[in-house]
């Protein structure tokens, strides 16, 4: 069998191009987004609110400079072909990358060596990284920075099976409208359902890496995330917490296997800069 | 309601503004956030003056990202503010009048606001690009090793919030939100 040899700067080479292409171009499809409920608002605050938000983007874009100030933690997704030898430390090439994008794309870096003796690391590192092996010789990267004034609104919670459904719904919406102006709306949900604790947590990550538009494969889990996002959006919560009819720009649902005692149900918010680029290398 | 206002902010000026009305601020503010205030806390228990003076002062809750070559300064949009709440009393009690930020307070602390005739502002999240643009001058005036999360003397022109919390403790939080929900539901009759 015939390994595919790639050298470790070559991770780093991308996740620095990634850090600094997520940080400063919104992807296509949330700007399309955030301009297609624009022209349905009909709620003037709201409406000058999405303006600003789109002019803010379109300069981002133009100028190079960071959409947001919250450039984020770097949460690094590595898919790794099983025919794909990486040579050098993974770890060690991941960080590097966040630290030189961070450096010279000019990112703010905003991650502290230990949560409570509250100390900058000074270079963003380390990353939070995800390791998957799939089938090739391909290793796709992810960057998807993320902002905390929407991570300190997300939440778990290990509902009972029956709960069901309905107790799905409850606890998504009650974890939005608790968030409310918070997180920065419109945002972006992320629902992970089954699994282990951890595990829901991470499909509620992964979740925010669809693109806006695309939809659950199964039709009963899109339907979910179609009454989930209109239930949401009737809060009324709005553009910045002012009143509108967008609070939320998409749902997006990941579900995996889980115990017969348990349903977790894990809620990632994001806000509308919400960022995420992939390289397949 | 659109007010163009010079800064520092009187009581007298912090009294005229209601929430929802639109502030165009000139003139200086200071930035601070979590890691700022908990200094400025540190400062105020050992007996220390503070770096800016508070009275009348608006203080903005940002840390932006690093100017690049050419630029006054880097992104700078607000952040959440409720993680300041712990301390934003006592800085009410001294004078601050103005806060810039996003998202909920606590009723301590719009309960000190009113006492205070302070003012809460919301600047767009996620819109430090363009917020950017108002910034003319920013310079470090303390905690420098806290490099984002320094204090910064800000110049800024015509830049843009809304009043969130008035000093009467009114709040577009909930008004707009309301007041959405109403116009909804008199479209949705007819």
């Amino acid at each position: 069998m015939m390994m595919r040899l790639v050298d470790a700067d070559t991770i780093t080479a991308a996740v620095k191009r990634l850090c600094i292409e997520a940080n400063c171009n919104l992807p296509n499809d949330v700007r399309g987004c955030i301009r297609l409920f624009r022209k349905q608002e009909r709620w003037p605050a709201a409406r000058d609110v999405l303006d600003k938000i789109i002019t803010n983007f379109e300069i981002a874009g133009a100028r190079h400079v960071p959409i947001c100030q919250d450039t984020g933690v770097a949460c690094v997704f590595l898919e790794i072909g099983m025919d794909a030898h990486i040579e050098g430390d993974i770890n060690a090439a991941v960080n590097e990358g966040v630290r030189q994008g961070y450096r010279e794309g000019y990112l703010r870096k905003s991650v502290v060596r230990d949560p409570l003796n509250r100390i900058n690391t000074g270079d963003n590192t380390p990353a939070m990284l995800y390791i998957d092996f799939v089938r090739g010789d391909r290793i796709t990267v992810t960057v998807a920075p993320k902002g905390f004034g929407s991570e300190n609104m997300s939440r778990i919670k290990m509902l009972r099976p029956s709960d069901g459904v309905d107790g799905v719904i409850d606890f998504v919406v009650s974890v939005v409208e608790a968030a409310g102006p918070n997180p920065c709306p419109p945002i972006v949900v992320g629902v992970g359902l089954g699994g282990t604790f951890d595990k829901a947590a991470l499909l509620s990550k992964k979740a925010l890496l669809r693109p806006l538009g695309d939809h659950h494969q199964q039709e009963y889990y899109a339907n979910l995330e179609s009454t989930l996002l209109e239930k949401i959006n009737a809060l009324g919560i709005g553009p910045q917490g002012f009143g509108g009819a967008v609070t939320a720009l998409q749902v997006a649902i990941e579900t995996m296997p889980t115990h017969i005692a348990g349903l977790p149900c894990a809620v990632n918010i994001n806000c509308h800069v919400t960022r995420h680029v992939s390289e397949v290398l | 309601m659109i007010h163009h206002i010079d800064l520092p902010l009187t009581r007298e000026k912090a009294k005229t503004l209601t929430a929802g009305d639109t502030v165009y601020f000139s003139g200086v503010l200071y930035t601070a956030r979590d890691a700022a205030h908990k200094r400025l806390m540190e400062l105020l228990d050992a007996g220390k003056p503070l770096p800016f003076p508070i009275e009348n002062s608006v203080v903005y809750y940002v840390g932006p990202t690093p100017a690049s070559p050419g630029q006054v300064i880097g992104s700078a949009g607000p952040t959440t503010s409720y993680r300041m709440d712990a301390y934003t009393p006592r800085l009410l009690g001294l004078g601050l009048r103005g806060m810039i930020g996003k998202g909920k307070r606590s009723a301590e602390v719009v309960e000190a606001m009113k006492q205070a005739g302070a003012v809460y502002f919301g600047a767009i999240g996620g819109a430090g690009a363009l917020l950017a643009d108002c910034i003319k001058a920013a310079e470090v005036i303390a905690f420098d090793d806290l490099e984002s999360e320094a204090i910064r003397r800000l110049q800024v022109e015509e830049f843009p919030v809304t009043v969130v919390i008035d000093s009467a403790g009114n709040n577009l939080y909930l008004s707009g939100r309301e007041a959405y929900l109403h116009a909804l539901q008199q479209h949705t009759k007819h």
